[in-house]
Parts: C-alpha cells; structure tokens; sequence
C-alpha cells in the first residue's frame, strides 16, 4: 500500500493554481491586449460622441460630396475612390505583418525583415494619403473651427435647413479632424515601433532569443490601427 | 523585453497552428470582399435607389463588424488564445454597447432642443 498524500498537501497543477501564466501569453503580450483594450475604450467615446452628435442633428455634409476627389488627379466626381485606396492600403499592410508573424515562427530572419519593411512602407504611404486628404479639406476651407463660406456648402449637403449648414459642418470638421487626426497619430506611432522592431530584427536580437515573440507584439498594435481604422472608415465615409 | 521572459512561453506555445500563409491570404480575401461589397452599395445600389439609405446603414455596420471579427480572431490571433483571455478582451466591450445605447437615447434627446438653440 502505497503512501497516503492527504489532499491538503496535493500540490496542485490546474492553471490559475501559480507558478505559471494562466492565460499561457507572455507577460508583455497580454499587457499590449490591455492597452488595446483602453484603447479601444477612447477611440469608441471619440466615435460615439461623433455619432450621438450627428445623430442629433437635422443634416450632416453628405461623405459622398465632401470626399470625391482624387488629390493630384481628380478634383471631383470620383467619391470615396481614394478613402477606399487608403483602406486597401492599410489592410494589406495588415496582412504583411500577419505574414511577418508567420516568418517569425519559423524564425526566418530575412522574410521577417522583409515583410516588416512591406508593413512600414504601407504605414507611410497610407500616412502620406491622410496628408493629401487632410490638406485637400483644408484647401476647401475645412479645419478645427473653420468651414467653407455659406456657398459652397450648399454644395455639400443633400437637404435640411440651410440655416443650420454652418453648425454642423463645423461639428463635421471638428469631429473629422479629432477623429481621423487621433487615429493618425496612431498610424505614426505604428511606424515609428515598427521601424525600431526591424532595426532590431536587422540586428539579430530576436534570432539569438530564439523567439520573435517582439513582432507579435507589435503585430497587434499594428492590427489595432487597422481595426479602428475600418470603423473610421464605415462611419465617416460609407453611412 | 528581457530574454527571460519570452522563454518560458516559448516553449508551450502553440500559437503557429492557426494561422498559415493560406489561411492568412483568405482572410485577406474574406476583408477585400467584404469592403468591395460596402462599396457596391455606396457607390451603385444606395445611388440607383436599389437599396433605401436607412437599410443601407445597418447593412454597413454589420458589415464593419464582421470585418472587426475576423482582425481580431484571425490577424490578432485572439480565436487561438486561451478562453480566459480572450473573455477578458471582449467582455469589457459591453461597456462600448452600454455607452452607445446611453448616447443614442441621449441624442434622441437633443434633436428636440435643437430647434430651440437655433
């Protein structure tokens, strides 16, 4: 007959017992998932008070007249053609840091610095595209606390009370340059980590840890840009 | 950042099965699709009268949110991490719903003091 273990002395092994991370991601992923987290907490109160506002009010500038230009090609006539190059750019961006994740578990050095270059080259061109469209707003008059002359927004809206334009395209300038301006600084910061993630990968650093767990990481700050990104989209430029 | 730390996680992770370079490519196509199709009624069917505005806007949030979907579970790998994890991520997202409920009420609100305001 074999030793009795009294259960109180049983050391226990089930996953929330210690000794181990129960949720089985390293310390500095699961951190990365709570700032994501608070972060989507602030982008959603900028998109819900965008929403409440607009909500409220009688008109709105119609997205389908106030972007339908091509900056450099077309002045008018071709809505939401360059909203809808920033968003591809932006997803495929995405993808080549999903792939650059992928590299990374094989611990392919050169794809992964490959892919992160393809990801940080589509973070400043979709960076560049927001520069072009921000300083076409502001050539037609647009900015925090600034709009177009009585005018040219009859131009822009389908309806209401013309007496009203003016309250609720400042409300729609405000609201746009916050909004889009936040999620900006955001694409930024993206690069700028992605950047110093790749120097790191040129380096050799993850490949002596044996692990590219880094570019996980940053993969999900990249990814999070991208999904508030298509809710900016959906609701500054489709409804 | 230490080399310490990523180790232990190193090992037991099984966080590659998921996503291959096929499946990464149709997730990318699932995305594509679905913003061509956003784009198909914004730019033909809501124009044409096909398709009435106030259908239209609900069409593009759940649009959006599949998109949402499938970044999150996919390209952020959230399907593929343990259940307690991913509860702690979404769970916290009734908030976002609660504020939106509080707000669309509260705005209903406001469009009757506009007139007022001028």
């Amino acid at each position: 007959m074999s030793v009795q273990v009294s259960p109180i002395d049983e050391v226990k092994t089930t996953p929330w017992s210690g000794g181990r991370s129960p949720f089985n991601v390293e310390y500095g992923k699961m951190m990365m998932w709570f700032f994501l987290l608070s972060d989507a907490f602030t982008f959603s109160s900028l998109l819900i008070a965008y929403g409440s506002l607009r909500f409220s009010s009688s008109s709105w500038p119609a997205p389908d007249k106030v972007f339908q230009s091509v900056p450099g090609l077309l002045d008018s006539g071709a809505p939401l053609v360059f909203v809808g190059l920033m968003t591809f750019i932006l997803i495929l961006s995405s993808v080549t840091m999903v792939l650059a994740v992928e590299a990374g578990h094989r611990l392919a050095k050169k794809e992964v610095l490959w892919w992160m270059f393809a990801t940080i080259i589509g973070g400043f061109t979709f960076l560049g595209c927001q520069a072009l469209e921000w300083s076409h707003l502001h050539h037609e008059g647009f900015w925090w606390g600034t709009i177009p002359n009585a005018e040219e927004l009859k131009h822009l809206f389908t309806g209401g009370n013309e007496a009203t334009y003016g309250t609720y395209a400042q409300q729609f300038a405000n609201l746009f340059f916050t909004i889009t301006g936040f999620h900006g600084f955001h694409v930024f910061s993206g690069v700028i980590i992605n950047i110093i993630i790749t120097v790191n990968v040129l380096l050799g650093t993850y490949q002596k840890r044996g692990s590219y767990l880094m570019i996980e990481k940053v993969g999900l700050y990249w990814h999070f840009v991208d999904l508030v990104w298509v809710f900016v989209f959906t609701f500054f430029y489709l409804v | 950042m230490s080399s310490e730390t990523t180790e232990v996680h190193h090992e037991d992770h099984g966080h590659g099965e998921g996503m291959t370079k096929k499946k990464i490519i149709q997730i990318f196509l699932v995305l594509l699709g679905i913003t061509v199709v956003e784009f198909i009624i914004a730019l033909w069917l809501v124009p044409s009268g096909k398709v009435p505005i106030h259908w239209a806007n609900p069409i593009y949030i759940v649009l959006t949110l599949f998109k949402a979907f499938y970044i999150v579970a996919y390209f952020m790998h959230l399907k593929f991490e343990k259940i307690g994890l991913a509860l702690c991520i979404i769970v916290p997202i009734l908030f976002i719903i609660g504020l939106i409920l509080v707000l669309t009420n509260e705005s209903h609100y406001w469009i009757d003091l506009r007139p007022k305001i001028g």
